[in-house]
């Protein structure tokens, strides 16, 4: 089993992924520069957060251009697991692996504080060890966070359980003041049809170990791990 | 040749840059505005070398594949003759 982050000129949260995956969760791990064009050997990719490439032109756009993407893509379509976490959020949905787009969040502020999550799926490689209704407390810091999709695609996401994280109150609320960036229906994750590629503002790096102010993010990447051994023994 | 590419949000999309200019707009006392919305523009320089009809095409997939996001956003493409 092997994990990939790739790096891109201006993400600044691939160290973060990179010690969950080897400190955290124990699993080989390699950077994987934007220049690289194959992903031969792993088996599964973070897109980590930050600003690549200055978030120049829109969140992700230029980023969605790189060498590297042509193999995620690739990648994601034989059934390679592919996360990506803010930045790499909006990289997944520039690059058209996931729908919609984010936009500059309701407020024009940008947000860097803990929210509340409600986890909506767990039928996905990414959330099989959380339990489906609960609420995880998770870091959210970004200015483009604001979730947007056409309402057929808001639609088929909520027909076909791709919505995997909504933004809630301490008691699982989906509320409007729960909603930190205006994100339509709460949406703060969702997946792609097959479920192996899920994309996510919150960052559950940054919340792996107790010792930085919650580990309810370490399960995630507990999940991914455990759904690779158990794709290996098959 | 020269070319302009204007984009901006659809009318469906929320523009929150947008409200917010209008909001200090009004509050420095502007009266009559009744809605802003922020749009990008680009300049683009083209060689003498492409044909009318070339700089057409390849500015239209440019500007819906790379400027603009389709998702959220809508574009239009002016093409000047310089002398």
């Amino acid at each position: 089993m092997k994990f990939g982050v790739v790096v891109f000129p201006g993400s600044n949260c691939d160290h973060d992924a990179y010690h969950v995956i080897s400190k955290v969760i124990g699993q080989p791990v390699d950077f994987i520069w934007h220049q690289a064009t194959s992903l031969e050997g792993y088996d599964a990719v973070i897109l980590p957060g930050g600003f690549s490439y200055g978030d120049y032109l829109r969140a992700g756009a230029i980023a969605r251009f790189s060498p590297i993407m042509r193999a995620v893509t690739s990648f994601a379509a034989t059934g390679g697991l592919v996360l990506g976490i803010c930045n790499g959020f909006q990289i997944l949905c520039e690059s058209g692996l996931l729908p919609g787009a984010l936009l500059p969040n309701r407020t024009m502020k940008f947000v860097c504080q803990f929210v509340h999550v409600r986890v909506e799926a767990t039928d996905t490689p990414f959330t099989h060890l959380y339990e489906r209704g609960q609420i995880l407390s998770l870091p959210i810091a970004h200015g483009e966070g604001n979730y947007y999709c056409d309402a057929e695609t808001l639609e088929r996401l909520r027909r076909e359980n791709r919505i995997l994280l909504r933004y809630c109150d301490e008691q699982g609320r989906v509320t409007e003041e729960a909603n930190p960036n205006g994100s339509l229906d709460n949406i703060a994750g969702i997946c792609n049809r097959q479920r192996n590629v899920f994309g996510l503002m919150p960052h559950p790096e940054r919340a792996a170990e107790e010792a930085l102010g919650g580990a309810d993010g370490r399960i995630l990447f507990h999940s991914m791990a455990m759904a690779l051994a158990e794709l290996a023994q098959d | 040749m020269r070319a302009k590419i204007f984009v901006k949000l659809k009318a469906s999309v929320l523009d929150p840059q947008g409200k917010t200019i209008h909001q200090a707009v009004q509050t420095l006392g502007y009266r009559g505005i009744e809605d802003i919305r922020q749009g990008k523009y680009f300049e683009i320089a083209l060689s003498d070398s492409l044909t009318r009809d070339e700089a057409w095409a390849m500015l239209d997939r440019l500007a819906r594949e790379v400027l603009s996001n389709p998702v959220i956003e809508e574009y239009r493409v002016e093409l000047e003759e310089t002398s």
